[in-house]
């Protein structure tokens, strides 16, 4: 029940905020800025549960921005005093664990929602026309968030973290005529030392994030250019209304700022579940062996890196020939960039799609997880032959696509999206 | 037909997966370890750990990320308590537990340094540890007379052999199929028994094993029972953002 004193004095207020708008809006697009980017950004109403990932992974970003800075206060990049800082960190900084715990899970938690959403470009074909730009930013996202844990994992300058660098690095070596230069310009040394965590954490803390950032921007330019796609992977902008709104757009705020709350809820849960109860997640986001400090001279007794990588590791194992399998490795990394170009199908969406397209991509997402799996394990003769077998099935995806989504017998598409109200 | 190899490939999948796990446990020779079965909430055994580890790990090994006083707190003893049980030779109580060895001359007399202990238990898990400590047996073969089955050839001598005593390993031969003999580790047996019983040595290790899976994560007790009010907030933040949902939706037709 407001009374009309109290309702003058909140227009008055608002007058005052209407005024300092229109004073900005003059010298700045804040207004425009937010209304072509948020309240009157009509996205589909018929997103579900795999359009959160989109925002967690920004959400992950600034994660790890915020705890990385405060991080940074206390790490010292050098090899005498790394392990040290970190384990200072741990114990004598106030709150320096929650930091630390808070930034080694989000580093695995930006690959599960990238993974995730990714999965749903596949899913839902978001990658096809128009949108090919926006998955190749979405891309280089990918790749620049590759080199950005692969540098950051140097840091803690333990064991693993100095063997996996050391394997990772002498991939390069795998490329004929520079390999060996190439490897030790990477290092700026002849092998992993104060000098290679000195320039892996400048770039870890300034010039990758610099790049994400605006691949981030650039990403969410492309988006908001073409519109988003949904699990109907109908155009909307095909059927509008009188007033120019597309028919089946709602405005991204306040209906999806308020949809991703609920996302982000339970993505904190899941998120603070690992941080307070299992920080190292059993070995695989914290690997036992990285409580020991970097030593040159004794391997951990199994090196493997952390678990998002696993899948392409398992792939460069399964070739015999190590210049081989590194090529291999990149291709198969780099192959998703291609997407937009080898699906020569008439639908976006697996809900329209032929019974080939499912089986392919169904069994390219078993062979991805089963080959993350066997790149955490030791090899052995029946674990390299299942990564060989594997491998064969993740390449078909890719190569046999043109083939498969040219013949597939695919579904009629709606003009309009299937939504039922709750 | 194209559905019947399609089917094939798929039982193929889905068979490789489940066997998969199964691979790794027949070709793993992987060494047996005992359960240590240490409580880092049981704070009479983290102050018993602490006084073992002070008395017979603390003259060779430090733990030099780990401070006195901020144990003390932690482990449930005043600060005087600490000084009189703890400190021996006027450190600081704000002191990390560090000793007077020095690295080069450790490394003369016992081939490597001993290495800091501080992450011990994160690094090789209490179990390790625990097992370790309870694997020494007489081996003339050796410089100090001792050998240990979890870590064949260490450096270390055993340091407790007044408490356990001391054991003789007993081995078995095993024909493998080359038809080689291979010695194969069947059990210890006492020979020598020590000032502690068995069980009283089992409890002095794990006691031990305890505070060191502590100083490996002194914050760990802390962060569980934080753990539990963040979840529950974000419980109710979550239940809050579902009902807002819920709300602004009801327009959406």
């Amino acid at each position: 029940m407001a009374t009309a004193p109290q309702k003058v004095a909140a227009q008055t207020g608002s007058g005052k905020l209407t005024a300092l708008t229109a004073w900005i809006d003059e010298r700045f697009p804040l207004t425009a800025l937010w209304k072509s980017q948020v309240s009157e950004y009509y996205a589909p109403k018929n997103m579900n549960f795999w359009y959160f990932f989109g925002s967690l992974a920004l959400v992950v970003l600034v994660i790890q921005i915020l705890s990385g800075i405060f991080l940074t206060m206390n790490y010292k990049p050098s090899a005498a005093e790394a392990f040290g800082s970190v384990e200072y960190i741990m114990r004598d900084v106030e709150w320096g664990w929650l930091i630390r715990y808070i930034h080694s899970t989000g580093a695995s938690a930006f690959f599960v929602v990238v993974y995730l959403h990714m999965f749903r470009a596949l899913l839902y074909g978001s990658y096809q026309k128009p949108r090919e730009l926006l998955w190749i930013f979405g891309m280089l996202i990918y790749f620049a968030l590759m080199a950005e844990a692969f540098m950051g994992y140097l840091l803690p300058w333990g064991n693993m973290s100095y063997w996996g660098a050391q394997v990772i690095v002498s991939l390069f070596g795998a490329i004929p005529m520079v390999g060996d230069a190439l490897t030790e310009w990477i290092r700026g040394d002849f092998y992993i030392s104060d000098v290679t965590l000195n320039r892996f954490f400048a770039l870890h803390v300034i010039a990758i994030p610099f790049a994400l950032v605006f691949l981030v921007i650039a990403h969410l330019m492309a988006l908001h250019e073409v519109g988003s796609n949904n699990p109907d992977g109908v155009e909307i902008k095909k059927v509008k209304g009188p007033d120019g709104i597309p028919l089946d757009g709602i405005a991204f705020h306040p209906y999806y700022t308020v949809k991703d709350m609920v996302g982000l809820g339970v993505f904190l849960i899941l998120f603070s579940l690992v941080v307070f109860f299992a920080p190292t997640m059993g070995g695989y986001f914290l690997e036992y062996a990285n409580f020991e400090p970097a030593n040159a001279l004794q391997t951990p007794p199994h090196i493997a890196p952390v678990w998002y990588f696993t899948p392409f590791y398992a792939i460069l194992r399964a070739v015999p020939s190590k210049g081989l399998g590194a090529a291999l490795m990149g291709v198969a990394v780099v192959l998703f960039v291609f997407l937009p170009w080898l699906d020569r199908g008439k639908v976006k969406s697996i809900r329209y799609r032929g019974p080939l397209f499912k089986f392919f991509l169904f069994s390219f997402a078993i062979s991805f997880l089963a080959l993350g799996y066997l790149g955490l394990q030791a090899p052995t003769p029946a674990y390299t032959l299942a990564s060989r077998v594997f491998t064969v099935v993740y390449f078909a995806f890719f190569l046999l696509m043109p083939w498969y989504t040219s013949i597939d017998k695919t579904k009629p598409v709606p003009t309009r999206v299937t939504y039922h109200a709750h | 037909m194209r559905i019947e190899h399609t089917k094939k490939i798929l039982a193929f999948v889905a068979t490789a997966l489940v066997a998969l796990p199964g691979l790794s446990l027949a070709a793993g020779g992987e060494l047996h370890l005992e359960q240590a079965n240490n409580d880092i909430h049981n704070k009479a055994s983290l102050q018993r750990g602490a006084k073992n580890f002070v008395n017979y790990c603390l003259g060779c090994h430090t733990a030099k990320y780990v401070r006195y006083n901020r144990v003390a707190a932690d482990i449930g003893l005043t600060e005087q308590q600490m000084t009189e049980n703890l400190l021996f030779s006027g450190e600081s109580p704000h002191s990390t537990m560090v000793n007077g060895l020095h690295a080069d001359e450790a490394k003369k007399w016992f081939g490597v340094a001993p290495p800091d202990l501080s992450l011990i238990a994160r690094s090789r898990s209490p179990d390790y540890v625990y097992t370790f400590m309870k694997s020494f047996y007489a081996d003339p073969a050796k410089a100090n007379g001792t050998n240990n089955t979890v870590l064949p050839g260490t450096a270390m001598p055993h340091v407790l052999w007044e408490l356990q005593g001391t054991q003789e390993a007993v081995w078995e031969g095993h024909t493998d199929a080359q038809g080689n003999v291979q010695k194969v580790f069947k059990e210890f047996k006492l020979a020598n028994p020590g000032k502690l019983t068995p069980e009283q040595y089992d409890e002095f290790v794990r006691d031990t094993v305890n505070f060191l899976e502590y100083i490996g994560e002194p914050v760990q007790a802390k962060r569980q029972s934080m753990g539990f009010v963040v979840i529950a907030f974000l419980v109710f933040f979550t239940l809050l953002a579902y009902a807002l949902k819920k709300e602004y939706w009801k327009d959406v037709k």
